[in-house]
Order: C-alpha cells, then sequence, then structure tokens
C-alpha cells in the first residue's frame, strides 16, 4: 500500500512541478477531443457496423463489396 | 452511398498519405532524439558533469515537445481503415489486430511508465534508474514503430496467413513468418535507423544555430560531437540496410524497383541512373526514350539487386511480358509468369470464391473443398483477377523514381556532412579552453543549420518511395486499392480531407513554435565560452 501511495505521490507531485507539461498536457488533451469526441463520432463512423446487418454478415458484405466493384 | 470511383479511390488514397506523412514529421524526431538524450544522459552518468546534466535535460525537453504533439497523430489512420477502406479492412484484419494490440500493451506502457520516471524523477529515484528509464523511453518508441512498420511489412510481402473463403479474411497462421518476415526486419532497421539520422541532423541543426548566435556553446560542440557520430553511424547502417532493402525488393517487388529505377527494358549488367531527367511521355506501350537525360553506373543495379554484375533485372515490359527467370527472398527460381497470366489466375481465383460460397449456401461440402483447392492454389494472384488493363498495375513512375534517387542523394549528403560536422565541429579539443572560436567555420554552421530540411525530405521521400512503388496494391498481388475502399461519397473524404490538413497543420505550427521558443530560451552556460573543460 506505501509503495502504491508513493507512486501515486510521485505522480501527482511530478504533474503539480510541471511547467511547459502544462501547454503540453493542454495540446494532448484538445487534440485527443477533437480525434474521439468529433472526427471519429461524426465523421469516422465504422462502415461494416453501419452498412451491414450483424456481424455475421460483414463476410457476405464484404464479398459482395469488392466483387461488385466495376470501376477503374 | 455513391460508387467506388477514381475519384474516391484517389481521394481515400490521398488522404491516407497525408495522416501518414504528417505522422512521420513527428515519429523520426521522436525516435532520433531518443536515442541522443539517451546517450547524452549515459555520458553525464559516466562522467558526473553537470554540463552533460543540462544538455540532456535540454534534448529531452525538445523531445518531450515532440513527443507529445505527435502522440496519436497515428490513431487517425486506424479511423480511416474503419471508414475509409472498410474492405481493406475486413479482408486482412486479424493480421494488423496482433501486432497493434501488442503495440497497445507492450510499447505504449513500456514509455508511459518510464517517461513518466525521465520526465519527473530528477532528484526523486537514483541516478542509475533515471538513465534505465531514458533508454526505456527510447526503446518503447522504437518498439512502437517496431509493430506498426510489421503490418506495413506484410502489406508489402503478405506472409503467415492462410486466406478463409467462409470470413473472406486472412487469417494469421505463422505469427514469427509474419513478425520476423525478412522485409518486415529489414524494414524496422532501415525505418529506425534512418530516423536516428533525422535526430542527428535536427541537433546539429540546433546546435548550429546556437553557435551562430554565440551562445550555448559548450552545449552546442558537445551535442554535435554526439550527433555527427551517431548519425554517422546510423547513416552508414541506414546505407546498408537500403542495400539488403533493394535485394529484397528485387524479389518480392519487381515492380517496384523498375518504377524505382525507371527501367522499362531490363538487361544483365544492369545499370543504375545516378542522376536522371525523366521523359513524361514515356509510356510502357510506347517507344519513347525514358530519359531526357541520364547519368548511368554500369553493371551497379544487377549488383545491388542480386550481388552479380551480370545478373539480369526486370523491368516493367519484362514484368508485363514475363518468361524470365526470376529469384524469391528464399533463392529458389521461377518463371515469371505474365501479366496476363496472372490475371487469368486472379480470375480463376474469384470464380473459386465465388463458387466456395455458393456450394456453402448450396450445402454441397464436396464442392466447396474443390473450389476452396483451386482458390488457394490461386490465391497468390487473387488481386489480379480485377485488373482489367495492364496500366492498371504500373506504379506512378515518376514520383517512384524522383522520391528514390531524391532519398538516395540526401542519404550520401548527410553520410558526408556527418563526417565533415565531425571534423570541423565536433572533435574533443574544440570543447576545451581556447579550443574554438564561433566566429570560423560560419559557412559550416549555416549548412548544418539548413541541411534539417533535406532530412525530412529524405524520410518521407523513403516512405513515398515504399507506398507509390507497390501501387495498385494494399496487399502486394492479393489486394488493389480500387476494391479496398468503402463505398462512401466522395465528398465526405473529401471534407475530412481538408479537416486533417487544418488539423495537423495547426499541430505543426505549434510544435515548430514551442519547440522553437524552447531553443530561443535555453541558456545553458553564459559564461562557458570555451571555459569549461571536456
Amino acid at each position: 500500500m506505501r509503495v502504491v501511495m508513493q507512486i501515486i505521490d510521485f505522480y501527482v507531485q511530478g504533474f503539480r512541478s510541471m511547467t511547459l507539461g502544462r501547454t503540453l498536457w493542454a495540446i494532448i488533451i484538445i487534440k485527443l477531443i477533437i480525434m474521439f469526441a468529433v472526427l471519429k463520432v461524426f465523421f469516422f463512423r465504422d462502415y461494416l457496423k453501419e452498412n451491414a446487418v450483424s456481424k455475421e454478415e460483414y463476410p457476405e458484405f464484404v464479398f459482395k463489396s469488392i466483387n461488385n466493384n466495376t470501376s477503374n | 452511398m455513391g460508387e467506388i470511383t477514381t475519384s474516391l479511390v484517389d481521394w481515400s488514397r490521398g488522404q491516407f498519405a497525408l495522416t501518414a506523412m504528417y505522422h512521420w514529421l513527428f515519429v523520426p524526431l521522436t525516435l532520433g532524439l531518443s536515442m541522443i538524450m539517451a546517450i547524452c544522459e549515459t555520458i553525464y552518468y559516466r562522467t558526473k558533469n553537470d554540463l552533460w546534466l543540462r544538455i540532456t535535460k535540454f534534448w529531452i525537453t525538445l523531445f518531450g515537445v515532440n513527443f507529445a504533439i505527435g502522440v496519436a497523430t497515428g490513431i487517425i489512420l486506424e479511423f480511416q481503415f474503419g471508414t475509409n477502406w472498410s474492405n481493406y479492412s475486413w479482408f486482412v484484419g486479424d493480421i494488423f489486430g496482433p501486432p497493434l494490440a501488442i503495440e497497445g500493451i507492450l510499447a505504449f506502457f513500456l514509455e508511459a511508465v518510464f517517461s513518466a520516471v525521465m520526465f519527473f524523477g530528477w532528484n526523486r529515484v537514483s541516478k542509475g534508474f533515471h538513465l534505465l528509464s531514458t533508454w526505456m523511453t527510447g526503446i518503447g518508441a522504437t518498439l512502437s514503430a517496431l509493430w506498426i512498420l510489421i503490418a506495413n511489412a506484410w502489406m508489402q510481402y503478405p506472409t503467415g496467413v492462410t486466406f478463409n473463403p467462409q470470413t473472406v479474411r486472412n487469417e494469421m497462421t505463422d505469427f514469427f513468418g509474419v513478425a520476423a518476415s525478412p522485409v518486415a526486419i529489414n524494414k524496422f532497421f532501415h525505418t529506425v535507423l534512418s530516423s536516428w539520422t533525422l535526430g542527428a541532423a535536427f541537433v546539429i541543426c540546433v546546435c548550429c544555430w546556437f553557435l551562430i548566435k554565440n551562445k550555448n556553446i559548450q552545449l552546442a560542440l558537445k551535442s554535435i560531437m554526439v550527433a555527427s557520430i551517431f548519425g554517422f553511424f546510423a547513416m552508414l547502417l541506414t546505407l546498408f540496410t537500403g542495400d539488403s532493402t533493394a535485394k529484397l525488393v528485387a524479389r518480392v517487388q519487381p515492380m517496384k524497383l523498375a518504377a524505382m529505377e525507371g527501367l522499362y527494358k531490363g538487361d544483365t549488367n544492369q545499370s543504375i541512373v545516378a542522376f536522371g531527367v525523366l521523359n513524361s511521355s514515356k509510356k510502357y506501350d510506347n517507344d519513347e526514350e525514358t530519359f531526357h537525360f541520364a547519368i548511368k553506373l554500369p553493371d551497379v543495379l544487377s549488383w545491388l539487386a542480386y550481388g552479380k554484375a551480370d545478373a539480369f533485372v526486370a523491368g516493367i515490359d519484362d514484368i508485363i511480358k514475363g518468361g524470365y527467370e526470376a529469384e524469391d527472398v528464399n533463392g529458389n527460381k521461377y518463371m515469371m509468369p505474365s501479366i496476363d497470366e496472372r490475371i487469368e489466375s486472379g480470375k480463376t481465383a474469384i470464380d473459386a470464391l465465388v463458387g466456395y460460397r455458393t456450394a456453402m449456401a448450396e450445402g454441397d461440402n464436396l464442392l466447396a473443398d474443390k473450389h476452396k483447392e483451386v482458390l488457394l492454389d490461386n490465391y497468390h494472384n487473387y488481386g489480379y483477377g480485377y485488373v482489367t488493363d495492364v496500366s492498371q498495375i504500373i506504379p506512378p513512375v515518376s514520383y517512384t523514381f524522383y522520391a528514390f534517387h531524391l532519398m538516395v542523394i540526401f542519404g550520401f549528403f548527410f553520410f558526408i556532412l556527418f563526417i565533415v560536422i565531425y571534423f570541423v565541429l565536433g572533435r574533443k579539443k574544440y570543447q576545451k579552453p581556447g579550443g574554438f572560436n564561433p566566429k570560423n567555420k560560419k559557412w559550416l554552421m549555416y549548412i548544418g543549420m539548413f541541411s534539417l530540411p533535406f532530412a525530412y525530405i529524405m524520410s518521407q521521400c523513403g516512405w513515398i518511395t515504399s507506398e507509390m512503388g507497390r501501387q495498385p496494391w494494399t496487399i502486394q498481388d492479393i489486394l488493389p486499392t480500387f476494391i479496398s475502399t468503402s463505398k462512401l461519397a466522395v465528398g465526405t473524404v473529401q471534407t475530412t480531407f481538408f479537416m486533417f490538413l487544418i488539423l495537423f497543420t495547426v499541430l505543426l505550427v505549434a510544435d515548430i513554435m514551442i519547440i522553437a521558443r524552447q531553443i530561443r530560451k535555453e541558456n545553458v552556460d553564459e559564461t562557458d565560452n570555451n571555459e569549461e573543460a571536456y
């Protein structure tokens, strides 16, 4: 338990003593929010999950998708 | 939902390339700096000289900025797999899963735990444990690269898998076949070593700026000594691994090698183009000259590709026509089939897959097994079954040629630069009192400072060669790009393309600004002008 507390204290003190690190963490958090809460949710949905009825249907869906393509 | 069009495929490819290239602006500096800061700390640990401690802390700070801003930019590539490249993603999924999972568990936690000790642990853990943590942070970053590069190498040389026609997926049957394939091992070392070179070029750039500004002279000279030696050996090994890469490409992706050299008609004693200007009118089906101008070195390509000056190196026309003796990665000889034969074989595989699934749906297991056998016999040509015109299997020659040659030219440039920088600026004698006059050798300081963009161009050109040269394949010979994409509206991909362009540009500007600010405000030893003993 004492070791765990020491580890927690190590991180807490480390984060508290940051100077440049605060700016960097702010950038990291903003970046992750944009990536996961905006881009992933609204623009990068799982195509198969959205277009195939169930996971069991994925093979047939992909099979038809690659074989029905006549472009190029 | 729209149909798959060339435009959709190109926008999807463009978006992936944009993301990967921006991501790759951050990664090589992280890999390179991680080693240099660990070397500096090792010297501090051994010499107990406080200046080395300040030097170490300075490079760790810049590493931290670059790491923080670059971290997770690669995750966007995974978003694109699921959305833009769903066919590919499903087809390949089982191969990418384990390497990426191992990366997440092993490398990420290695970095997270030890980088915390590295950043927070000064005066709180022993010097030895801190040093270990700094090394482990670098090793963790390198291991992260390992798993991604294994996944990429598999796309260039798909091995260690069996295609399951029931699930329409490649399934890993030999983990070590995937993880330890010669292409994977070579790609890992070539990529990481070239990243170390970029890290060394970055350190030299910053230090030359210090010298020009006549500040932090000892920090600059000592760092230049480390970076020039480290960069020299990294570049030397990069050249060796580049040589083995050429040998592998000749066997695994001969079309890529032909595009790298703008080689249409191959020959024995094949020369290499040291410098050349391609004729853009040249196509595989016309007789135009390939080059407006070229300086060639006789026999060298044969020697580089096969270790023999009289070996035959196939050109684009030869690969299309087939009928020449080729060699695989194990040295086994075989007769190269023509592209027409491979297209027929691919169509046979596709028909067999259709037949298999129909037979399974009808409960005819015997017939399904027969189709499966035919499918697996022809699976190595599966992707060719979707090719409707031979021109589709030729990569963009000009991009591949120029990217390859720029990479090589800058590779040799840095090889020489590191030697010159070491002997002119990096030697120990300059670090003794009166040993260095910052007013001297300004010309070299400017060259050192302005060379950094070349290191980035070299690094990016490596990836352009690798990825453009394997077009049209997402999985070599198995899956072409034009059936790998999802049927999205082009506008959706265009929108996210520009969103990424803005996001990454903002991150890059932030990265440069914060790093520049940290460099400007660094003031290690105002009074140390040549007074600091080594």
